[in-house]
């Protein structure tokens, strides 16, 4: 495959109100498979709203065939990939912030996130677990990376990505908007839309990125899905602040253009990082001690 | 480049669009169709109005005027400007008749009883005519008046909702001038119109574009009261407004519970308003 379309849903959700969300995400699934998408992308937590809060144990649900969420979820997924958020609860109860990878009604890949804000306006520490891999998948583009929120505002997770063989990353997001001055958009999305480029520039990558819209209580979701090539340019973005089906066409062969001109995977110094994380993290151990 | 201090300058059409979608959103997934709000004439409630206007259709909100007898006769007049131009319902609802006789009883009530005893039977009118209209109050409180805690509690403040919270006194005047408030309400002296004269300003002690600009320094921009005294300000005027938003946290916040269970609402009970919707 050299072209991937890529249909991007930022969409407003019914905070607890799975059954509610799963119908809204079959429906779009459809349109996006009737608009000629190969695969949908739905923002963090899609299934369920973000400020889950006491709510979180009652949304719960296990990426599998039996769930009686995700049957419906594989099936769509016959004709279309589906990127889908949820909250995922494991078989001892624990609770962690997930994305799903369905495809040809198999569960490709399962992430869990790693970085929980608990800070701020965020206290996702309090009522979930912390993700503990950072994982590649194989899929039929290639070989793609998942990443929630908080897991892209730290660079280790997309650099481990990359060095596992992602060339396409998908970043999910339920971003509160923030930070109102003079500018035509807000802080909370200038923030987002440079580190998505960045990343696209350093890693000469695909970065595909959707976000909610609509309100929680007070909290505002800036929506604003983009999607940057290996040469940090902006293929699409959807609009702020209102649901929208943002349809990108990535010409893969890009990645093999790009890295001929900029050849950064190909000169990563793996060994040294390697060598000089362990020296730094033996004697940060050492000073701790 | 965006200047990296923070700014009370805003995007007045960003604003405008997120504060209709929510009071519209918010409104509607709480199973209501229509608003209630105070039009006192002042440039908060104005521009609420605007605001609500927009978001629900005028036909759905209603503007309340709730004049004491010593209010001025130009609050009357300007709120009737509002109501022409956003085509809201109207009602107006004299508090005097509710307030004298409580007056009556403690003659030697200070002008901040008197003032909270109208804030509070305004209160009280709005939310009659909440479920006399099947409407949401709207507030019309800013962000300045509530770190500040120039609010009655369970007066003014009191809301289901409120657009204005997170706006500075000036940047609700921003706002309200490319909303296209008329020139009037925008150039007259705040004032809660308690008595002749009355100014927010005369009352504070220093002005909102003061106030403001050190308020975003100190919130906003997470500044040490020390910092902003090295950014100009006078000391002890940024004592005096430290100490003015810690005193008042109170306002801010829920009542008290003491906790005995192993739940309890608002330590471990944790829910958005927006359950379920």
């Amino acid at each position: 495959m050299t072209h991937l379309t890529i249909a991007l849903a930022q969409i407003n959700t019914r905070l607890g109100d799975v059954q509610a969300n799963l119908a809204k995400h079959l429906e779009l699934i459809d349109e996006a498979g009737r608009r000629g998408a190969d695969l949908v992308v739905f923002p963090e937590l899609s299934l369920t709203g973000y400020v889950l809060q006491d709510l979180t144990p009652t949304v719960a649900h296990r990426a599998e065939s039996q769930d009686p969420v995700f049957q419906p979820l594989l099936q769509a997924s016959q004709s279309i990939d589906i990127l889908i958020g949820f909250v995922e609860g494991d078989v001892r109860h624990r609770f962690y912030i997930a994305a799903a990878y369905l495809s040809h009604g198999q569960v490709l890949h399962v992430h869990r996130k790693v970085y929980l804000p608990t800070y701020g306006l965020f206290d996702e520490g309090r009522f979930f677990a912390w993700g503990d891999q950072v994982r590649a998948f194989d899929t039929r583009f290639g070989r793609f990376g998942v990443l929630i929120c908080e897991d892209f505002w730290h660079a280790s997770p997309p650099y481990l990505l990359w060095l596992d063989g992602a060339d396409v990353f998908l970043f999910i997001s339920a971003s509160p908007g923030r930070g109102l001055n003079q500018e035509d958009r807000l802080e909370s999305a200038r923030w987002v839309e440079q580190i998505n480029q960045a990343y696209a520039s350093l890693f000469t990558a695909f970065v595909a990125h959707t976000n909610r819209v609509g309100f929680e209580d007070g909290l505002n979701f800036w929506g604003g899905a983009t999607v940057f090539d290996p040469n940090g340019v902006c293929l699409a973005q959807g609009p702020y602040h209102e649901e929208a089906l943002t349809l990108a066409d990535l010409d893969l062969a890009q990645l093999n253009r790009t890295r001929t001109r900029l050849p950064l995977l190909r000169d990563e110094r793996t060994a040294l990082v390697e060598r000089e994380l362990g020296r730094i993290l033996s004697r940060a151990a050492k000073s701790e001690g | 480049m965006v200047d990296p201090k923070p700014t009370l300058d805003i995007n007045t059409e960003l604003a405008r669009g997120i504060l209709v979608d929510f009071l519209a959103t918010e409104i509607r997934r709480a199973g209501f169709e229509h608003a209630v709000l105070g039009l006192s004439g002042g440039l908060d409630s104005t521009l609420a109005c605007y605001l609500t206007a927009e978001a629900l259709g005028p036909e759905n909100v209603l503007a309340v005027r709730m004049p004491y007898s010593t209010s001025a006769p130009e609050s009357m007049e300007h709120a009737g400007m509002v109501i022409q131009a956003t085509g809201v319902k109207e009602l107006t609802v004299p508090i005097t008749d509710l307030v004298d006789p409580l007056l009556a009883r403690f003659p030697e009530a200070d002008a901040v009883r008197r003032g909270n005893m109208m804030a509070r039977a305004r209160m009280i009118v709005l939310y009659d005519q909440s479920a006399a209209f099947r409407g949401l109050v709207v507030g019309t409180g800013n962000k300045t008046e509530i770190l500040l805690g120039y609010t009655t509690l369970y007066g003014d403040s009191a809301s289901a909702l409120n657009p204005l919270g997170d706006l500075y006194k000036t940047q609700v005047r921003l706002l309200a001038r490319a909303i296209g408030v008329p020139e009037a309400i925008l150039a007259k002296a705040p004032s809660a119109d308690l008595w002749k004269g009355q100014t927010d300003e005369g009352e504070l002690g220093f002005t909102y574009a003061e106030v403001d600009r050190l308020l975003l320094l100190l919130v906003d921009g997470r500044y040490s009261p020390e910092a902003c005294v090295e950014a100009g300000f006078d000391e002890s005027f940024v004592r005096a407004v430290v100490e003015r938003i810690r005193r008042n946290q109170y306002k801010r916040a829920q009542p008290l519970i003491a906790k005995l269970s192993n739940r309890t609402v608002g330590y471990d009970f944790l829910y958005l308003r927006d359950w379920g919707t």
